[in-house]
């Protein structure tokens, strides 16, 4: 049987990946950034998994407004880099795992999360940047990558509640796959940060280091928070950082081993914060 | 009944809602429709042109011409969006969101190495220092 091996938190910041492309990794501003990540990429090489599912947001680039599905789990085969408008990121195209991804897809709507179903989507810096920073500039990436976009675009996104519950169903799902596959589940986005309006640039350390303390040990706590709470002290966009209940819901119930923790303000306009946990 | 919306009283914050989305409809697709080379190109030959074959507000056209970024998000316009804008015209998503703080380039950057905005103050409208 297949079973989550750890869960992979990050920031997924798309200055992080311009930075990465543009080779400026040496410039003392992102390098404050990417050794945070140094740890990670060993760990990752030590520990790769079969399969990432890797939960991460659409940002306007897959999704207009023409259509905005709260959950949407990608079973295509593969996924191209998208052009956001700067020219698509020169990153490998992510290779899928169409027949895991369909099996998740049938499992979980069975248990009551309605899933959209997508077989063609090209995948912006909320799924590549997190590659990148896990995997460095590889010419292709280290294994499949499960896509699963979340609204987090459009109020009200779901609830961390609905989000820590899905991670588990997520958890049943592939724990019922029947080949010994090691999955890691990551999940993207955060901390906090506004993106908009006279309040942007908005920074919270303090809660955002509660949040990290809070994920790790008490998480079914973290997960009834109310949206009010994430964007009145983490920013309008700060509200991503329900997408980490999904990666943490994922995880056994046995409290897990902190591989690494990092926080680090800024990258652009956001507080980066990232988190290994592995199963015990 | 109307819906609660906790969130009217944060300051300088604009929730891209249901009711907002809807409101921007037009304004967010046209920026959609500049993730194109050809699109982008069209609209920097002529910007009023290209934003008359879209069922915008004259407000709507005037706040993307005027590239006043929190008009546009009154007037239902989400960043993610406003983002492709701001692409074509070769800025970065740091220069945006700092140009509607009123602050400069410089200081906004600078405020962003010290440590980004303090949350104190800035919970709730009315909230001290």
């Amino acid at each position: 049987m297949a079973k989550i091996t750890a869960s992979v938190y990050t920031s997924h910041v798309p200055a992080i990946g311009a930075a990465l492309d543009l080779g400026k990794t040496g410039e003392p501003y992102w390098q404050k950034v990417f050794s945070g990540y140094e740890f990670s990429k060993a760990w990752l090489k030590e520990n790769t998994p079969d399969v990432i599912f890797l939960v991460y947001n659409d940002h306007a680039t897959a999704f207009s407004l023409e259509m905005i599905p709260t959950f949407a789990i990608g079973c295509a085969a593969e996924f191209k880099p998208a052009d956001e408008g700067w020219g698509p990121r020169p990153v490998p195209v992510v290779q899928g795992h169409p027949e895991l991804a369909a099996h998740i897809a049938q499992s979980v709507i069975m248990d009551d999360f309605d899933l959209t179903i997508v077989n063609r989507m090209d995948v912006d810096h909320g799924l590549t940047v997190p590659l990148s920073l896990m995997c460095g500039q590889p010419s292709a990436w280290p294994c499949p990558v499960i896509p699963f976009a979340v609204n987090v675009v459009q109020y009200p996104v779901p609830s961390g509640r609905r989000c820590y519950q899905l991670g588990k169903a997520i958890r049943k799902a592939v724990e019922s796959y029947d080949a010994p596959l090691k999955v890691q589940v990551w999940g993207t986005g955060g901390m906090s940060h506004q993106l908009q309006g006279p309040r942007a640039g908005l920074i919270n350390r303090e809660w955002d280091n509660a949040f990290l303390d809070r994920l790790i040990a008490d998480p079914a706590g973290l997960a009834q928070m109310p949206h009010i709470d994430y964007v009145r002290e983490a920013g309008s966009e700060g509200i991503e950082l329900v997408m980490w209940l999904i990666a943490r819901g994922a995880m056994s119930d046995n409290p897990p081993k902190v591989a690494h923790r990092f926080y680090h303000v800024p990258a652009s306009n956001t507080a980066v914060g990232h988190l290994i946990l592995e199963n015990t | 009944m109307a819906l609660e919306k906790p969130y009217q009283d944060i300051p300088g914050t604009t929730i891209f809602d249901a009711e907002q989305s809807r409101k921007g409809y037009h304004l967010n697709q046209f920026c959609m429709s500049l993730m194109k080379a050809e699109n982008r190109a069209r609209f920097k030959a002529n910007e009023r042109a290209y934003l008359d074959e879209w069922p915008m507000s004259e407000e709507q056209k005037q706040a993307v011409l005027a590239r006043d970024l929190n008009r546009c998000i009154a007037l239902g316009g989400n960043i993610y969006f406003l983002a492709k804008i701001g692409a074509t015209d070769g800025k970065s998503f740091q220069q945006m969101a700092g140009s509607m703080t009123g602050m400069s380039e410089e200081e906004y950057r600078d405020m962003m190495i010290s440590g980004g905005r303090s949350i104190e103050g800035n919970r709730y409208i009315g909230e001290n220092k």
